[in-house]
């Protein structure tokens, strides 16, 4: 290596810690905070913490409702399950209605994948009226259902345009040869499209999850029972009007975090693209 | 095995007619190879036996049965892909098991064939390996492995050997050849290479602009082709085309005259075109009837032997000669047509052969 690559490298990776250490700091305080005894938020930008607590924790994870039941625990379990059907129902309907866009040529083709990127556009908070009024009128105000519901509908459009892309790229002599073979049409998307779209899959089911669980604004709206609040909006209610558990609220986000990092961690293999790398020629 | 019969066949996209009429009978048991340039309409009928491209009018049979609506897992064919097509995400067995699984085949019948086949393609240690962890060569054999386990009445090839290279495609040639040998499937193979479509063939179909223009066995393709195109695409290199005009039984051009042979009615026509393969030109030393006279442009020596491009009057002509042959570039040469191996072609656009009978 000679000494202009060697000054390169030193240069790109300062480039890369200094970013990091911009990416990582805030959350560094956020997690001083979160084992630092006390509710006021330090001004100090030192981000080890002074004294050791896991107070905060103890307090956000053994909350219990008005029956003495844990509402940590609830409230937990609320959010998983409408992430965990979010994900499943939006990779199913993403999966299929991607699969008939990139196959095959029907009237409103192009319509349908137009509406699927204008709908793109517009902010959630901007259908967030209408969708409380239909579910009202649905009763599923403070219902996983109406929840889940609303995710799915919000994460499908940009989940489609995604698998949509991916599965253009697979050779339709796969396809081809696997009808020949005797498969169904369920069963060559079943069987090799889909085995295929792993990674895309991955980043469909992750993007699906990511959203149900970090969705705070219409859980606000449309949730208004502390049994039925997701994670989200239950941190939300550390900050009060008049004070706020600064150490109760870092806590929580800290525990908020957890599962979206197990998730990528797990996923991070399925991440890793060219999978269909030997099947056709080159 | 079965027969492929197209009556009428026609297929057009929207406006554009990629095969108008096609009328053909590919024979049970035969290996028949539809060639031609690119855009001819061979992988398209290809294709529409496979069932993977519509008909749009007439009658596709395979045995006694109209397959027209019959999807293509029905037709009990298989289908090796220019682009071998491997499931990338399922191991070699897996692979060629697949169509026996689909239908549903014992597991112990599936792992009997397709060791069985495996063994006669030499790919049994490769079996546990994906695709993306072979050799194009290699690769070609499980595509064939993945149509041979099926046992198919019909086997349908596109292109398989475009993707090698030279050397492994003469002898991926030669292998299925050999298979055909030993199945005595019909085979319906689809190459723009007249070379494969020689040495593999029992019945060759030359086609362009997605008619037929002969229908034949390789050697008679090649001694007697109907018309100046097949004359043209089999045979390499390819044949010489010289234009004449005729008079008195005589074809002529202004440095060259020839009497015409007994075989060729050339009554109704004032001009024509004579063909001669470079193999057939001759070398001499006398003038006379049909010799023609020019300069050694580009001289290759290719071992066998050795191919000389000759600048005439009439245009430039392409002559092979023993290598023994001593000539260099710029050496004046006397070349011969003997009468007996030469073609004579209308101008018009059919091209047609005026060979009698």
């Amino acid at each position: 290596m000679n000494s202009h690559s060697s000054i390169r490298m030193f240069l790109t990776h300062l480039f890369l810690i200094v970013f990091t250490i911009l990416t990582l700091y805030p959350v560094m305080l956020v997690v001083r905070k979160s084992l630092s005894p006390g509710d006021n938020f330090s001004r100090s930008l030192n981000p080890v913490p002074k004294e050791l607590t896991l107070k905060h924790y103890k307090d956000v994870i053994g909350s219990r409702d008005s029956t003495g039941r844990s509402l940590f625990g609830r409230q937990f379990l609320n959010s998983l399950v409408v992430s965990l059907i979010t994900t499943i129902m939006g990779l199913f309907l993403a999966s299929t209605a991607a699969y008939s866009f990139s196959r095959f040529r029907f009237a409103g083709r192009e319509i349908g994948l137009t509406m699927f990127l204008v709908v793109q556009m517009f902010p959630a908070t901007l259908i967030m009226i209408p969708l409380y009024v239909i579910l009202d009128r649905l009763g599923l105000l403070n219902s996983m259902t109406g929840l889940v519901l609303v995710y799915s509908t919000t994460a499908i459009p940009f989940c489609v345009w995604m698998l949509k892309g991916y599965f253009d790229t697979i050779p339709k002599e796969l396809e081809e040869a696997a009808w020949i073979d005797g498969a169904t049409r369920f069963s060559m998307f079943w069987r090799v499209v889909l085995p295929l779209s792993r990674p895309a899959l991955a980043v469909t089911a992750l993007f699906s999850f990511m959203t149900a669980w970090n969705e705070y604004i219409l859980a606000e709206t449309f949730l208004n029972e502390e049994t039925a609040y997701t994670l989200p909006v239950m941190l939300q209610h550390y900050v009060g009007s008049h004070s706020t558990s600064w150490g109760k609220f870092a806590a929580g986000s800290v525990i908020v975090s957890v599962p979206i990092m197990v998730l990528f961690y797990v996923l991070q293999k399925h991440l890793v693209g060219g999978l269909t790398a030997g099947g056709v020629k080159g | 095995m079965a027969e492929v019969v197209f009556k009428n066949v026609v297929k057009a996209y929207g406006n554009v007619t990629v095969v108008p009429e096609l009328n053909l009978k590919i024979e049970d048991g035969r290996f028949t190879v539809l060639v031609g340039p690119s855009g001819c309409g061979k992988s398209t009928t290809l294709r529409m036996i496979a069932g993977l491209e519509e008909i749009t009018s007439g009658e596709l049979y395979i045995g006694d049965r109209v397959v027209n609506r019959v999807l293509p897992r029905d037709r009990d064919i298989a289908m090796v892909f220019q682009s071998y097509a491997l499931y990338p995400h399922m191991t070699v067995r897996e692979n060629m098991s697949f169509g026996l699984k689909l239908r549903k085949m014992a597991t112990a019948e599936i792992n009997k064939r397709v060791d069985e086949v495996a063994k006669m393609l030499a790919i049994s240690e490769y079996l546990d390996r994906r695709p993306k962890a072979l050799s194009g060569g290699q690769r070609q054999r499980v595509a064939m492995g993945r149509a041979i386990v099926r046992r198919p009445s019909v086997f349908l090839f596109d292109e398989p050997l475009s993707n090698l290279d030279a050397k492994l495609r003469g002898e991926m040639r030669r292998e299925i050849a050999k298979l055909h040998q030993s199945l005595k499937t019909t085979i319906v193979y689809v190459t723009h290479d007249q070379v494969e479509a020689m040495t593999l063939a029992d019945t060759i179909v030359v086609m362009e602009k997605g008619i037929i223009r002969q229908m034949g066995e390789p050697l008679e393709l090649y001694g007697k082709p109907a018309n100046k195109f097949v004359a043209g695409f089999i045979g390499s290199p390819t044949m010489n085309f010289i234009p004449c005009s005729v008079t008195d039984g005589k074809m002529s051009n202004s440095s060259f005259k020839m009497k015409i042979p007994d075989e060729f009615d050339t009554a109704k026509h004032k001009d024509v075109i004579l063909g001669i393969r470079p193999e057939n030109v001759e070398h001499t030393d006398k003038d006379g009837d049909g010799v023609i006279s020019g300069t050694a442009e580009i001289v290759e020596p290719l071992g066998a032997e050795i191919l000389v491009t000759v600048t005439t009057e009439s245009g430039s002509v392409m002559a092979g000669f023993e290598p023994t042959f001593r000539v260099k570039v710029g050496d004046k040469l006397k070349l011969r047509f003997p009468p007996d191996k030469i073609h004579i072609f209308n101008t018009e656009t059919s091209g047609n052969s005026l060979r009698r009978g």
